[in-house]
């Protein structure tokens, strides 16, 4: 079966919008039909990288074959060309997050969003003794950029606890917000856990106490629909390859009131407004943070694939993830001594598992010869994997191509895993 | 399953891997050190009791890793005990050689009964990802003599 007629049972934005046809979508994706080992691909990798739809690989094509030169610099048609469908690209992100132009920043990827925001905010402003408050669920990416800072400047780093379903502990990180706390800096979802953090309710309380929120957006971009706005979150940071676009280009949104307190991140071309040894003096945001020459071609294909998933409709596609989700779960759940961690009630498409039988590393490299890609190891979250008690699990995370049949896939890889190991 | 998962998964790894020997803490060990790999997270500490002529008396670890990492540790504390160093570097190169290149590269005669013993674990060479599984309790033996606290296979 397909999922359209369960997808067109949740309410959609835009009364429009087809209903959702995955094997359909599928085609978008030339990478979906090759086969591995011998089997055809089923690709569950997605909260690491996803795959590229058709309309990104042609726009990234298309830009370099046609409309390729420097940005914000020649005055031929080329470098004017390129510059607006770079600018252009910025107003994309900009619509996708529901903020203004001015406030985006390309970046590298979410990392780097991170460490622009701990090199400027947390160079300006913080001194030693002040504290940034973090989660036990977060990325490696959202807890290194702050030691960095620890080592630096002497600030503390709290931790929110996360509860045995993978619950970030509101009740802990409200009483950890004190007049020391510089910044909170949180994942959005859990990239094991799929937990999906309660994102306004996490800045009502930091902002009542006048704490700035930073959110890691990473895995919730992908999963659900985000207004940076309606959130009121000072700094937000997403990368493109999760959202089925190219490497190499992320994005910080912050606000543009607070962008402007900032000092660059780095210097060189294209962030200065003149420079002369007698002093530089720089641009305004967004641009004081992109020095030099910016990942043109990957910018405007990260607008590509934000174009892709917008007319899908992220409300469809959330559903669609859902509907996987509830299934992947029960079907997990039959397989005796597996278990699953994250039972978060507000869950993204992300199933984190472990098997009595057999370790992590051991299932990743079984179920790959049956063609399955899954990501197995402490993905990047080693606190966490010490919570939970773990050395690694294995986890399926799904996307918008995903579908039933590729569940049932999953499900019978796991049963050749403990045709191996026993049960 | 495929046939180089049932090369991989031999029953002799499997056994090795849920049943470790030598899976203890000697107190008399004189050697130790830590082997990490980043990424997979599995980490082992080999503990080594060499005595004053350089022979090795006793191999133990304790960790937690794969079914790969855990059988090749389990193997490799069977086969050190009254071995001189020079005889452990040879053999974990030409053990190295055997998951890499697939042949027994310059193993010397005195210790070609012992790598016939970790052949089972050639297999891992149709797993480019999974050789540092394979090679890290080696590793980390070569460390604890060396006298390296930390080994990691970055």
């Amino acid at each position: 079966m397909t999922m359209s007629a369960a997808a067109a049972a949740k309410p959609q934005r835009g009364a429009n919008t087809p209903a959702y046809d995955v094997s359909r979508i599928r085609r978008d994706f030339p990478i979906l039909a090759r086969s591995v080992h011998g089997r055809p691909l089923v690709y569950l990798d997605n909260g690491a990288s996803a795959q590229k739809p058709r309309r990104v690989i042609d726009t990234m094509r298309q830009v370099m074959e046609e409309d390729y030169a420097n940005v914000h610099r020649g005055v031929h048609f080329l470098s004017q060309r390129a510059t607006e469908r770079y600018d252009a690209a910025r107003e994309t992100v900009a619509r996708f997050l529901g903020a203004e132009a001015r406030e985006i920043v390309f970046t590298r990827n979410l990392t780097e969003s991170i460490n622009l925001v701990a090199a400027t905010f947390g160079r300006r402003f913080f001194e030693k003794g002040d504290e940034v408050i973090v989660s036990e669920m977060e990325h490696h990416a959202n807890i290194v950029p702050w030691q960095l800072l620890e080592m630096e400047k002497g600030i503390r780093i709290r931790v929110v606890p996360v509860d045995d379903a993978g619950n970030l502990r509101m009740d802990v990180y409200e009483s950890l917000l004190s007049p020391r706390t510089k910044l909170v800096a949180l994942t959005h979802c859990s990239n094991v856990l799929g937990s999906v953090t309660p994102a306004a309710e996490i800045v009502r309380l930091a902002h009542a106490r006048g704490i700035k929120v930073l959110l890691d957006g990473a895995q919730a971009v992908v999963h659900r629909a985000v207004d940076v706005k309606a959130l009121d979150v000072d700094f937000y940071g997403f990368t493109g390859h999760k959202l089925y676009g190219p490497t190499g280009i992320g994005v910080l949104y912050g606000k543009y009131e607070l962008l402007a307190q900032l000092p660059p991140y780095q210097g060189g071309g294209d962030m200065i407004r003149s420079v002369s040894f007698a002093g530089t003096s720089f641009k305004e945001p967004p641009e004081r943070f992109e020095a030099g020459t910016p990942a043109i071609v990957e910018a405007i294909g990260l607008a590509a694939a934000i174009d892709y998933v917008t007319e899908l409709g992220q409300d469809a596609i959330a559903a669609h993830e859902e509907q996987l989700l509830d299934y992947a779960t029960k079907r997990l759940l039959e397989i005796p001594g597996l278990t699953i961690y994250g039972r978060a009630p507000e869950k993204a498409a992300i199933l984190s598992f472990t098997l009595e039988a057999a370790h992590a590393h051991d299932i990743g490299t079984i179920v790959d010869r049956e063609g399955v890609a899954l990501r197995t190891g402490h993905h990047c979250a080693q606190p966490l994997m010490e919570r939970l008690g773990v050395a690694g699990t294995a986890r399926a995370s799904f996307g918008l191509y995903n579908t039933r049949e590729e569940v049932d896939r999953l499900a019978d890889a796991i049963l050749s895993v403990k045709e191996i190991f026993g049960p | 399953m495929t046939d180089d998962l049932r090369e991989l998964y031999q029953e002799v790894i499997l056994d090795h891997g849920k049943h470790p020997r030598n899976f203890r803490h000697p107190a008399d060990a004189n050697l130790e050190a830590h082997g990490y790999n980043p990424l997979c997270g599995d980490q082992l500490t080999v503990y080594v009791k060499r005595d004053d002529s350089g022979v090795i008396r006793d191999v133990a670890f304790e960790g937690r890793g794969c079914a790969i990492s855990t059988a090749s540790a389990s193997m490799m504390t069977e086969l050190l005990r009254g071995k001189s160093e020079a005889q452990v570097k040879a053999l974990f190169e030409a053990f190295r050689h055997l998951c890499t290149v697939g042949d027994d590269g310059a193993v010397p005669a005195e210790l070609a009964d012992d790598l016939d013993r970790l052949r089972v674990l050639a297999g891992v060479r149709q797993f480019p990802m999974r050789v540092k599984c394979a090679t890290l309790p080696w590793h980390t033996m070569t460390a604890a003599m060396s006298g390296t606290d930390e080994v990691s296979t970055e």
